[in-house]
């Protein structure tokens, strides 16, 4: 259990050999991989349960042919090829190697994934996911109904509750601390009293998720602040590949809520207002399961063009209405509630309006493939890991595949759990500087004293609607440049808030003044990476520069704070560029 | 891009009552009112996020993942439980004030949340993981009937709308209350696991299933349309028949 080291006015000292801060699928997957032989403890915002994990639906691709011949290696290139050659390909085949058994290890958990006649994990088609290279969908996602990344996140749970896992719940990590370059530990905020906690640690694990909240429109849960990216980058770590960023194709228009792309695995169409099939003119071989960037483009083309449905013409439609009721019960039951519930649809019968949605952040920490976090191109910082949706290690290069982010957080959740526990077992304490809770508390006292004007719901919706108005599915220097001046200003209007809430329990509205700080940093660096990469790429589209420049910028971008004014992005942020691993797969055109 | 669709419902004004406390600043709990413009497909949550960006940012409630999977925000809607996610204004009657409290039977923390240590020590009591003792190479094999078996409750999602809703454990804080046997249920009939008899023993405790009255409020409450009565109902037969 934690040891209270000391206490002094009202911060805790606590001490670990390993600190996982995230308890959502990839932190918990390294927990149980730390085990309990050390002393590890994970520190969460949320219950653990309560973690975003659990609102994934599809599945989780592996290449076990449960179902029809399948191999690692077509896995691997569908990874690269779906990132559109920006991913890292020796971190791409880990990953699909590596997914056989992070499948297996699941259900000797006791995962309840949906089984084939026979008894075995059965498995679905999923979007960019092929046989043999891209010559049909192949069945690779394991999968349960449509809530797999809830039944995930249950297991891990129900496992971390069996080895008496140490949780610091609805603790908000605020703070990494760091000594002459090194991981100290961190400083948290705990909701329920207000009161601060130093975590000292010889390894720490970064698994806290992603930051789809700088968007209005989004699948991402009010939680997804990004809150870990930030803490690293004002820490000075660099952030990779920020420009990109995913929209999923299905959102529920107008809300964003996710339809998983199941739907389309099992068969639904996409159709536009004329009831054309339109993805057999975007991609002809695999159509509506092309990857989710051309999708997602594929429908923001047709509604420009004007063949949006509703009032507006401004979403495309998910037609399951030639599906069997049966079919959809059993395996897409939640989401098709969702229809039912949000907009009044009975997916039986009625075609679903839908709209691509920020979903999914593909950058984030730089990792190597040891969950080691880097401080530039290839420098590791020992003791400091990162894994899941906050880490980049680059699997997803420039546009993940459904399903693999699952599959991520537990080969890399599971790798980050290993070698932290290596590395605690023979590290030493980096010493904590007595004064490591100053800047925490001062900044919460920032905000808590705030008498401004600005009230952070409406500073933080301004942020939201920008980002979707200029930094969504197309982008030019123009609007990035924009946004930029926008939230520049933000930036201003910030130092004016108000908070009402000034008392210390369960003080949500101080905390998400607190949040707002973190999405406008990393609002400002995806924009930056946008507007220096200057050209498409997967997920990144510029209309001022419409094609892959794999001679310019086959590389992964590294965006680094700087105290002063970089000449060439004109703010406190530097750009740098991290060359691609490329191991079998040249770049190639895709198409699908 | 992201345009959004202009609603086809007008907009309103409706009043929520919310109850509050601040232990901090209050000896003891009160109603108030909150006069908030929304539209029809609005959900509850959004009216409470209304109020408390625009008009008063102390108003305290959990929330994440805002569309039914997380099961943070299960509060008593009009006096029944509800999630504030799933809960959509125009399925409410609006002629009247909304009522919004915390679940009942669990210590009010501050205004909607509520401490939820007791609910989670019921539930890490009933051991809820999966004990097997085979070291299998690769994934056992379960038919899609035994599967079927326990499908209905793995849909959990912890949220306390059921335990909060029950009689029994309003008057009775030891009762392991629906959710915890919920979560027992899904292991009792999995047919990998190998704890039945202990899992069938917690449950036959004075504080076990025997004290469910068969209500049926825990069956109304969730909003994952568990059937939790009938689950509670398929461990007291298991017990009394001594296997699944």
């Amino acid at each position: 259990m934690a040891e209270k080291v000391a206490t002094e006015d009202n911060i805790t000292y606590h001490s670990f050999d390993v600190l996982i801060v995230g308890a959502g699928g990839a932190g918990m997957r390294a927990a149980i991989e730390a085990g309990t032989d050390l002393k590890v403890g994970v520190v969460s915002k949320l219950f653990p349960t309560r973690s975003h994990t659990g609102a994934a639906q599809g599945g989780m691709a592996a290449a076990l042919a449960n179902v029809e011949e399948d191999s690692w290696e077509w896995h691997t290139f569908d990874t690269v090829k779906g990132g559109d050659y920006l991913v890292d390909q020796d971190a791409a085949e880990i990953l699909a190697k590596e997914s056989v058994q992070a499948v297996i290890d699941l259900e000797n958990m006791g995962l309840p994934f949906n089984r084939t006649p026979d008894g075995k994990i059965d498995q679905r088609r999923f979007g960019g996911h092929t046989r043999d290279h891209g010559k049909a969908p192949v069945r690779r996602s394991c999968y349960a109904a449509d809530r797999t990344g809830h039944m995930i996140l249950q297991t891990l749970y129900q496992n971390c509750v069996k080895l008496g896992i140490n949780f610091f719940n609805e603790f908000y990590v605020l703070d990494l601390v760091m000594n002459d370059g090194k991981p100290a530990g961190v400083v948290a905020y705990e909701l329920a009293t207000g009161d601060i906690h130093v975590f000292q640690a010889k390894s720490i694990v970064f698994a806290t998720g992603g930051f789809g909240k700088i968007y209005k429109t989004t699948s991402n849960a009010h939680t997804l602040t990004g809150d870990g990216v930030a803490i690293a980058f004002r820490r000075g770590i660099p952030l990779e590949d920020m420009e990109f960023y995913q929209f999923h194709p299905t959102g529920l228009a107008g809300l964003g809520i996710l339809l998983s792309e199941a739907a389309r695995g099992e068969g639904g169409i996409l159709r536009n207002s004329d009831g054309e099939r339109f993805m057999e003119r975007y991609a002809p071989t695999i159509k509506d399961l092309a990857p989710r960037d051309m999708v997602a483009r594929a429908m923001a083309n047709e509604v420009r063009e004007g063949r949006g449905g509703g009032p507006n013409k401004d979403y495309v439609f998910l037609d399951l209405t030639h599906l069997e009721p049966a079919v959809i019960d059993a395996k897409l039951p939640d989401i098709t509630e969702f229809a039912r519930t949000y907009l009044g649809v009975e997916p039986y019968t009625e075609q679903i309006p839908v709209f691509p949605t920020a979903h999914y952040a593909m950058g984030g920490i730089p990792t190597n493939i040891k969950a080691e976090v880097l401080s530039d191109n290839d420098t590791v910082i020992p003791g400091l890991y990162a894994a899941g949706e906050c880490a980049c290690v680059s699997v997803h290069g420039a546009n993940r595949l459904g399903t693999n982010s699952l599959l991520d957080i537990n080969v890399f959740g599971k790798r980050a759990g290993q070698y932290s526990v290596e590395y605690a077992r023979t590290a030493t304490q980096v010493p904590m500087p007595e004064n490591a809770a100053d800047d925490v508390i001062a900044m919460i006292d920032k905000v808590r004293r705030s008498k401004g004007k600005e009230k952070i719901g409406q500073l933080r919706k301004e942020l939201q609607e920008t980002m979707d108005k200029n930094a969504q599915v197309f982008r030019t220097e123009e609007t990035l440049n924009e946004a930029l001046e926008k939230v520049k200003e933000f930036r201003k209007r910030y130092e004016n808030i108000a908070i009402q809430d000034h008392g210390k329990r369960f003080n949500t509205d101080l905390l998400e003044a607190i949040e707002l700080s973190f999405l406008l940093d990393l609002a400002e660096v995806t924009v930056v990476a946008c507007r220096e990469r200057r050209e498409s790429r997967g997920a990144h589209l510029r209309e001022d520069y419409t094609t892959r420049d794999d001679k310019n910028f086959m590389v992964h971008s590294m965006v680094y704070k700087q105290d002063k004014i970089d000449k060439d992005t004109g703010i406190n942020m530097r750009i740098g560029w991290k060359p691609v691993v490329v191991t079998n797969y040249q770049p190639m055109e895709r198409k699908y | 891009m992201a345009k959004l669709s202009v609603p086809t419902i007008e907009s309103f004004k409706v009043t929520l009552t919310i109850r509050r406390f601040d232990p901090e600043n209050d000896s003891e709990p009160k109603w108030v009112d909150f006069e908030v413009e929304m539209f029809g497909t609005d959900r509850v949550l959004d009216a409470l996020h209304k109020i408390k960006w625009e008009q008063d940012g102390s108003l305290t409630f959990r929330r994440s993942c805002a569309h039914g999977v997380c099961g943070s925000d299960a509060m008593r809607i009009n006096g029944l439980n509800r999630l504030a996610c799933k809960t959509l204004i125009k399925d409410l009657d609006i002629s009247k004030p909304i009522f919004v409290e915390p679940i009942k039977g669990l210590p009010v923390e501050k205004d909607l949340i509520v401490d939820m240590t007791p609910f989670y020590k019921a539930y890490m009591e009933i051991n809820p993981f999966l004990v097997a003792t085979d070291k299998p190479k690769k994934e056992r094999l379960q038919s899609p009937e035994e599967r079927a078996r326990y499908d209905d409750t793995t849909k959990c999602i912890l949220c306390a709308a059921c335990t909060s809703s029950c009689p029994v454990f309003w008057t009775d804080g030891q009762y392991f209350g629906p959710a915890a046997i919920v979560n027992a249920h899904r292991f009792i009939f999995d047919s990998r696991d190998e704890d039945t008899e202990l899992r069938l023993d917690i449950l036959n405790d004075k504080e076990g299933v025997w004290r469910c009255r068969t209500t049926f409020n825990c069956t109304e409450a969730c909003p994952r349309g568990i059937e939790v009565t009938k689950a509670i109902a398929e461990v007291k037969q298991a017990i009394l028949r001594g296997r699944v």
